[in-house]
């Protein structure tokens, strides 16, 4: 079963064309994107003499821009304050065996059940009681709180499978509890760190029903909502709002083919957490 | 409370020698910054969510009366909530079976010799990362009376077939299934090969050795080891069905009709352009109580199902 046989080759050509089916939105995708809005062939037919006027006029139609910029603020931003504040506190969750321990645990792991759109309605007001409606700092702070239940279950899961000698040994030393999360916790934290920060990036960058909610209206927007937005003006000017989808997915499959190694084991990460 | 706090500096305890190894408890205030967000923005306005579904508040006047079960009550009266919540049953486990059962044999297949093994995992696992709302609009012009779906119908002599997808009441909702199985297939793989490549292969091929059939193999070696692969994809995906909204809204908006609103596209259509936010929100309670029967349940069934296989 080592060796590359009939069969082995059988299964690629059948997993090249699963690969072709996958694959074939993204080729459509691409090709009226660079068309001409006067051509209107079928859509699988390649097209002939491509333009890239379309990605010019989505771009300053759009406000694509502005909306990427949001976007990476929004996400660096957000995802920095939720693993910081996770990590901190998966360290006493996952070390104390007191109740007040357990009791919190268990009321942070309530957040994994309550689906969003219960907190984010009620939010929703206090956010424009807050004057923060059309502000991206409302998605900044709804984010951070958001996503902590899930940070800090994977932390806890992965400190509690940890020795714990290293932490005892600095503090016997002398270090301080501060010192000792810094210099000897954080490190050997790394690799769930490095899940927890891709799947939060994901998570973040890709919402769009928060910002519906908290940005509808202003002219901050994000890059989902700048596209519903953008498709929602130009109805069926195909070749242009493809151009923009493109725009919007190309950010992020540049980071996807660059770190894929680390991208993916993040997200399989996640079976051992 | 305090009195439950096990934290003394470090250095004062030596008058208390129980153990002979230290344990250094971190001190309790860490987990404050955490707490207090977590607070702020899910425990606080979940709890009062679940008061506002018992008013008939609009979102907008502070003159709000408490209706007890009103909003309950309706429900049961409204074929759309009604609809809806068949819907989102419907969908979410028609996804969790297909994206599963595709992703499993994605997985079996990368997992093997052949040379684009790599390659392909990259491909198909690309479409998690995207944007729903871009992979929505997209699929949209797929599936419309001039998209590429019906070109390549056309092309492949099976015009008879050529329709409008998302426009037929019957099919939107499986289109809208299509389409997160496109989309996240790719990212159960991802988990199911994890587990799969923490087989030993010594096990597998001694099962080979001793002349074991390949699906025998599967089922009695693979497919216990698998547990933990199986029980994170199957409550992903159930839990991401249930409160499935961004495909929606961008594929059919609920429509054609209510045909394929969920109790997400409902909770936002209700709050936000009916101005009916009491009722919203006890949709919205409606919905985690429904996460919340899933996940004890699946949890318990799974939990039991992986110590039975180990």
């Amino acid at each position: 079963m080592n060796r590359y046989t009939k069969r082995t080759l059988a299964l690629e050509m059948l997993m090249i064309a699963v690969g072709i089916v996958f694959a074939f939105p993204v080729y459509v995708l691409v090709n009226l994107a660079v068309r001409q809005p006067s051509d209107t062939s079928s859509p699988i037919r390649p097209t002939t003499s491509p333009t890239l006027g379309n990605f010019t006029g989505a771009w300053r139609e759009a406000g694509l821009g502005g909306a990427l910029i949001n976007s990476v603020l929004v996400t660096v931003v957000s995802v920095f304050i939720v693993l910081a504040v996770s990590a901190l506190a998966a360290y006493p969750l996952a070390r104390s065996t007191a109740r007040w321990s357990r009791g919190t645990f268990l009321l942070i792991m309530l957040g994994l059940i309550l689906p969003f759109q219960l907190a984010s309605l009620p939010l929703y007001q206090t956010v424009r009681d807050l004057g923060l409606l059309g502000s991206v700092w409302s998605l900044v702070l709804f984010y951070a709180g958001l996503q902590v239940p899930f940070t800090t279950f994977l932390y806890v899961g992965f400190l509690r499978a940890l020795p714990r000698d290293f932490e005892d040994a600095a503090s016997i030393d002398g270090a301080s509890q501060l010192a000792t999360f810094r210099y000897v916790v954080l490190p050997m934290l790394k690799p769930i760190t490095v899940t927890a920060l891709v799947l939060n990036a994901v998570a973040v960058w890709n919402d769009f029903f928060t910002p519906l909610l908290y940005l509808s209206g202003s002219d901050q927007q994000t890059v989902p909502v700048a596209v519903a937005g953008f498709v929602g003006q130009f109805v069926s000017d195909w070749n242009l709002i493809f151009a923009a989808l493109l725009i919007s997915i190309i950010p992020v499959l540049a980071v996807y083919l660059a770190l894929q190694r680390s991208i993916i084991n993040g997200f399989a990460g996640g079976l051992k957490g | 409370m305090t009195a439950d706090l096990q934290v003394r500096p470090p250095g004062r305890t030596a008058s208390a020698p129980r153990t002979r190894r230290r344990r250094i408890t971190p001190p309790w205030w860490f987990i404050l910054p955490a707490l207090l967000l977590f607070t702020f923005v899910v425990l606080v306005p979940s709890a009062r969510g679940v008061y506002y579904a018992f008013t008939d508040w609009d979102g907008l006047d502070p003159d709000f009366a408490v209706i007890g079960l009103r909003n309950f009550t309706d429900m049961l009266d409204d074929g759309d909530a009604l609809q809806a919540v068949w819907h989102t049953l419907l969908i979410a486990v028609a996804i969790t079976v297909i994206q599963n059962g595709i992703g499993l044999l994605l997985a079996l297949g990368v997992n093997s010799l052949i040379k684009t093994r790599n390659f392909l995992r990259v491909l198909l696992f690309a479409p998690a990362v995207i944007t729903p709302i871009v992979t929505a609009y997209l699929w949209r012009n797929l599936l419309g009376p001039d998209g590429a779906v019906n070109s390549l119908l056309g092309a492949v002599g099976l015009d008879s077939w050529r329709q409008d997808w998302l426009g037929d009441p019957d099919l939107a909702l499986w289109m809208i299934v299509l389409v997160v199985v496109w989309q996240f297939a790719g990212y159960s793989m991802v988990i199911f090969l994890a587990g799969l490549q923490s087989i030993p292969r010594e096990i597998y091929e001694a099962a080979a050795i001793d002349g074991t059939g390949a699906l025998r193999r599967f089922w009695s070696i693979v497919r216990p080891l698998l547990a933990p692969a199986i029980t994170i994809n199957l409550m992903l995906s159930i839990i991401g069905g249930i409160k499935l909204f961004d495909q929606v809204y961008a594929l059919t908006g609920g429509g054609p009709g209510h045909a394929t609103d969920t109790i997400s596209t409902l909770i936002y259509k209700d709050a936000f352009t009916l101005g009916e936010f009491g009722y919203s929100i006890a949709l919205a309670v409606v919905l985690t109580i429904i996460v919340a029967i899933v996940s004890a349940g699946q949890y318990s069934v799974l939990s039991r199902n992986e110590k039975a296989a180990s």
